[in-house]
């Protein structure tokens, strides 16, 4: 028996001629552009921010005292984030709380509730809700919900409060965490019910289909496939939201008054958040104020960037197990 | 064989799809009852105002619903509530948008009059009379402001775009997932990081303005550029490729060209994303009651800064000013967005 030599496998190859090449070249070049930015502002910074954290360490993190000291008095400075770090996350996540059912129902109402035609025209409405800035939203805060939701936070407080969140040392209920997490609740409403809308589109047609069928309600198919199937794009929308409110500067300037103490009483006159100090004290702080500031912006970069990434993270699962 | 059918035997169609009265009724039922219960709890109870009747109105809306649908059975009772909360979860978040369409130009309304659009506020004063002044510099500055950061953030985003869809480089991901996490970045950090490198020991600038808010544009920019050349056929890719034509020439004169109308759609979205900026510009180009087109050397006024910088004032005209400001920007914003709706839905065709 004779062999068979199979001769070897040619490999093809064509080279890109040199125009193409240049032009990749130069593409993934102008691509890193996100790349660079971002690490420039980590870095930049991180190198301001320094001096601060080499004179307060662990304490900037910890401290409540935000205070640029006095030279005639011989006050040193004094500079710890604590208060406006507690005060960012408290009002950042009584917003996602309070916007929970109405994305929810926002989200369904959209994806089940009404034939394709009104759809499409109150998707765009939802669509130009986002695009209203947060001065806006700020201003209307202050001078139309602001009234209203002091009213709101007087009979919750009235009969409510022997909860200690719901309690105040002082009967003043105006510019409140509770009234600037109303607005954010607002601002955030729009992006989380979008990703949500998004999830929830995606649910399995055959199922939903399948317990209609077997006489379910469709409040019973929305149940029973939707909500299950839909979980994780409503805590990554929601996560999303919270990303955002966590920093928001002008909305939260406008509506909550900026008091340097760790505050838990949500109804209280007293808050704050990273990004309005930011946006307050900059303007008469000294060399060593403004990299305290660096610091602060610091701090809530390294926050959000984790929040969001755990929420593509979280969407992303689902996007990937399409059925 | 013949059969001879009597023509009364033939059966009326029927439109089973078709909305019959008793449907009707179980849908109006209790709404009705609903409008029955919430008049009295007005009437007689502290719920006061149009909230108070409105939120009485829901209660008792999810009430009568679920009792009506009981009548049947329990699974329908539910099914009844349910679809009325959902209902009134999406009604009740449309409220408070509602009310800022209308506060913003009912109260910005008072700030118009004919010198409006052609007068800056350099020889008025935010308290001075509302025939006065205008904010002829806010929208110059505006314009100003984001016109250089489109010239310096849509390149970058299509380029961005291109990288991924067509280049398909070994760092396609990694660039996808940079362009996300830029789009968290804070506002005010942006602002920050400006004003660290390009206003701190210099002047404030509409440079510097520009540089943070092209920051903030970059990713929707990027985002939806890519969205849209992922829509280009690949036909017309390989098509290109097998007569002879370079990735280049595809890209320049094929690829870009189709996508053209979304290209333009994305821009402009990216524009309206950043056009109601404040936090960063407080940091980066500031306010100024002057008339200004200088790129450096000075800060320069825009129109978020002008509804700031009123409010900041607080006095009855100068928040009328404020509204003013606000409607001019929404207004504007609003513009963006049909327009940019517009052309994307130009495209599909």
């Amino acid at each position: 028996m004779s062999t068979v030599t199979t001769p070897e496998q040619r490999v093809i190859t064509t080279k890109p001629r040199l125009g193409d090449t240049l032009f990749r070249r130069s593409i993934t070049a102008g691509a890193m552009v996100s790349f660079f930015v971002l690490a420039l502002i980590a870095t930049y910074l991180l190198s301001k921010s320094w001096e601060v954290f080499r004179i307060f360490g662990f304490d900037f993190i910890t401290g409540q005292v935000w205070d640029a000291g006095n030279p005639d008095t011989g006050t040193p400075a004094t500079f710890g984030v604590a208060a406006m770090l507690v005060g960012s996350v408290v009002v950042a996540v009584l917003a996602m709380l309070f916007s929970l059912p109405f994305v929810l129902g926002t989200a369904l109402f959209l994806e089940y509730y009404v034939n394709r035609k009104l759809r499409a025209v109150l998707v765009s409405i939802l669509d130009l809700m986002a695009a209203i800035p947060s001065i806006v939203y700020g201003l209307w805060g202050y001078l139309v919900l602001m009234p209203y939701a002091s009213d709101w936070a007087a009979s919750i407080h009235k009969y409510l409060s022997w909860i200690p969140i719901f309690d105040v040392k002082v009967e003043n209920f105006d510019a409140s965490p509770f009234v600037a997490s109303l607005v954010l609740t607002l601002m955030i409403l729009p992006i989380a019910t979008s990703v949500a809308r998004e999830v929830y589109s995606r649910a399995p047609r055959d199922q939903i289909d399948a317990a209609l069928a077997l006489g379910g309600s469709r409040w019973g198919a929305i149940r029973a496939v939707v909500l299950p199937f839909g979980l994780s794009g409503l805590v990554g929308g929601m996560l999303l939201g919270l990303g955002r409110a966590l920093g928001e500067t002008i909305a939260v300037l406008l509506t909550l008054n900026l008091v340097f103490k760790v505050n838990f009483q949500i109804l209280a006159s007293a808050g704050g958040n990273v990004a309005s100090l930011i946006a307050s004290r900059f303007g008469e702080a000294g060399p060593l104020e403004v990299s305290a500031l660096m610091a602060a912006g610091l701090v809530l970069f390294i926050l959000t960037l984790i929040v969001n990434f755990s929420a593509s993270f979280i969407v992303g699962r689902t996007s990937g197990s399409r059925s | 064989m013949n059969t001879t059918f009597p023509a009364t035997a033939e059966p009326t169609a029927q439109k089973p799809w078709v909305n019959r009265r008793a449907s009707v009724q179980s849908a109006l039922t209790p709404l009705l009852l609903a409008i029955a219960i919430t008049v009295p709890l007005v009437l007689f109870t502290g719920l006061a105002g149009p909230l108070g009747a409105y939120l009485a109105f829901v209660l008792s809306y999810v009430f009568t619903s679920f009792v009506t649908g009981l009548r049947q059975d329990k699974v329908r009772g539910i099914n009844q509530m349910m679809s009325t909360l959902v209902t009134v979860g999406f009604v009740t978040a449309f409220i408070p948008w509602m009310s800022i369409l209308f506060t913003v130009f009912s109260r910005g309304a008072g700030a118009f009059y004919s010198g409006y659009f052609t007068n800056d506020m350099a020889t008025t004063a935010a308290d001075d009379a509302l025939n006065l002044g205008g904010l002829s510099h806010a929208i110059v500055g505006s314009a100003v402001i984001l016109g250089v950061s489109s010239l310096i953030s849509i390149p970058f985003g299509i380029i961005t775009a291109i990288y991924i869809t067509e280049v398909r480089g070994r760092l396609s991901g990694l660039v996808r997932v940079m362009v996300q996490s830029m789009s968290g970045v804070p506002s005010i950090v942006a602002g920050l990081f400006v004003f660290a490198i390009m206003v701190s020991g210099k002047s404030f600038s509409a440079l510097a303005g520009s540089v943070a808010l092209a920051i903030l544009m970059l990713p929707t920019v990027a985002r939806t550029s890519e969205e849209v050349l992922k829509l280009v056929p690949d036909e017309l890719r390989t098509s290109a490729y097998a007569l002879g034509a370079t990735q280049t020439g595809t890209v320049f004169r094929i690829v870009l060209p189709t996508a053209r109308s979304g290209l333009i759609t994305a821009s402009m979205l990216g524009i309206a994303r950043v056009a109601g900026e404040t936090a960063p510009l407080i940091l980066t180009s500031f306010y100024s009651a002057n008339f200004s087109r200088d790129l450096t050397g000075q800060s320069i006024a825009s129109l978020p800064m002008y509804v700031y910088q009123n409010f900041s004032t607080g006095t009855d005209i100068a928040l009328t000013r404020a509204w003013g400001g606000a409607s001019v920007l929404l207004g504007i914003i609003f513009l963006l967005f049909v327009s940019a709706r517009v052309f994307g839905r130009s495209q599909k065709r």
